[in-house]
């Protein structure tokens, strides 16, 4: 599975806003669950990581991957992305605030690698992330992950 | 030589990071079997070294751990990595 197959168009959000962290994770699982990708238990499985282990989700400067595991509530393996404007604190003292929020449901523990290993490539990618940050459509988005 | 990525579930960004630290294994020029693993198996695996962002190498505790502020910072993982590597070859 290729990031392209992760994602999809209609789960891309540009230019999203949330009161709170609780709040813009809400809306990336939202668009997951829309699309029978995760059940009613998955936002809170991601809600309790996150006051259990400290938000570790903050991979990078500026950059969330909201996810919990299979048995929590991921029926399909796919990807949600929001970017936020303004940014949100989510209590990671070195890398707050989160601009880039992708919310991931894998439904086991190795059908979606090759797709995280092209978005590793994406988040290193210093040229398409600008772009992301600054495009103000999800269309843009899709067509900078597509190049 | 062994090497555990860990994350919080074992799936998602430990994998990622195992991808860095392959890569900076290789221009290190050092051989070495690396792995991922979620937070709570950690605890049971033998590894020589583990590598971890912040958060979760602060519950680590009793092993050697590369503590990460950015995962998709190379410069700081090379930076980290070989001074412990150094302490443990």
């Amino acid at each position: 599975m290729h990031l392209t197959e992760l994602l999809s168009r209609d789960r891309i959000l540009a230019n999203c806003t949330a009161n709170d962290w609780g709040e813009a994770l809400g809306i990336g699982v939202g668009l997951l669950m829309t699309d029978g990708y995760v059940d009613g238990r998955y936002l809170q499985a991601i809600i309790d990581n996150h006051q259990k282990l400290g938000p570790y989700m903050v991979i990078a400067p500026g950059i969330c991957l909201g996810h919990a595991r299979p048995e929590d509530g991921a029926l399909k393996t796919g990807a949600s992305l929001l970017t936020l404007n303004p940014e949100i604190a989510f209590g990671n003292a070195t890398n707050d605030p989160v601009w880039f929020l992708l919310c991931l449901a894998a439904q086991d523990s190795d059908g979606h690698l090759q797709a995280l290993t092209e978005l590793m490539e994406l988040l290193m990618d210093e040229e398409k992330m600008a772009g992301i940050r600054l495009a103000d459509s999800s269309e843009s988005i899709w067509g900078i992950i597509n190049q | 030589m062994k090497i555990m990525v860990v994350c919080g579930s074992g799936l998602g960004s430990s994998f990622m990071l195992e991808l860095n630290v392959k890569k900076v294994l290789k221009e290190l020029q050092i051989t070495a079997e690396v792995d991922h693993c979620d937070l709570s198996s950690a605890s049971g695996e033998r590894a020589d070294l583990f590598v971890a962002t912040r958060d979760i190498a602060g519950q680590l505790s009793g092993k050697t751990v590369v503590s990460l502020n950015n995962m998709i910072d190379l410069k700081e993982l090379k930076e980290k990595l070989g001074a412990a590597l150094g302490s443990v070859l």
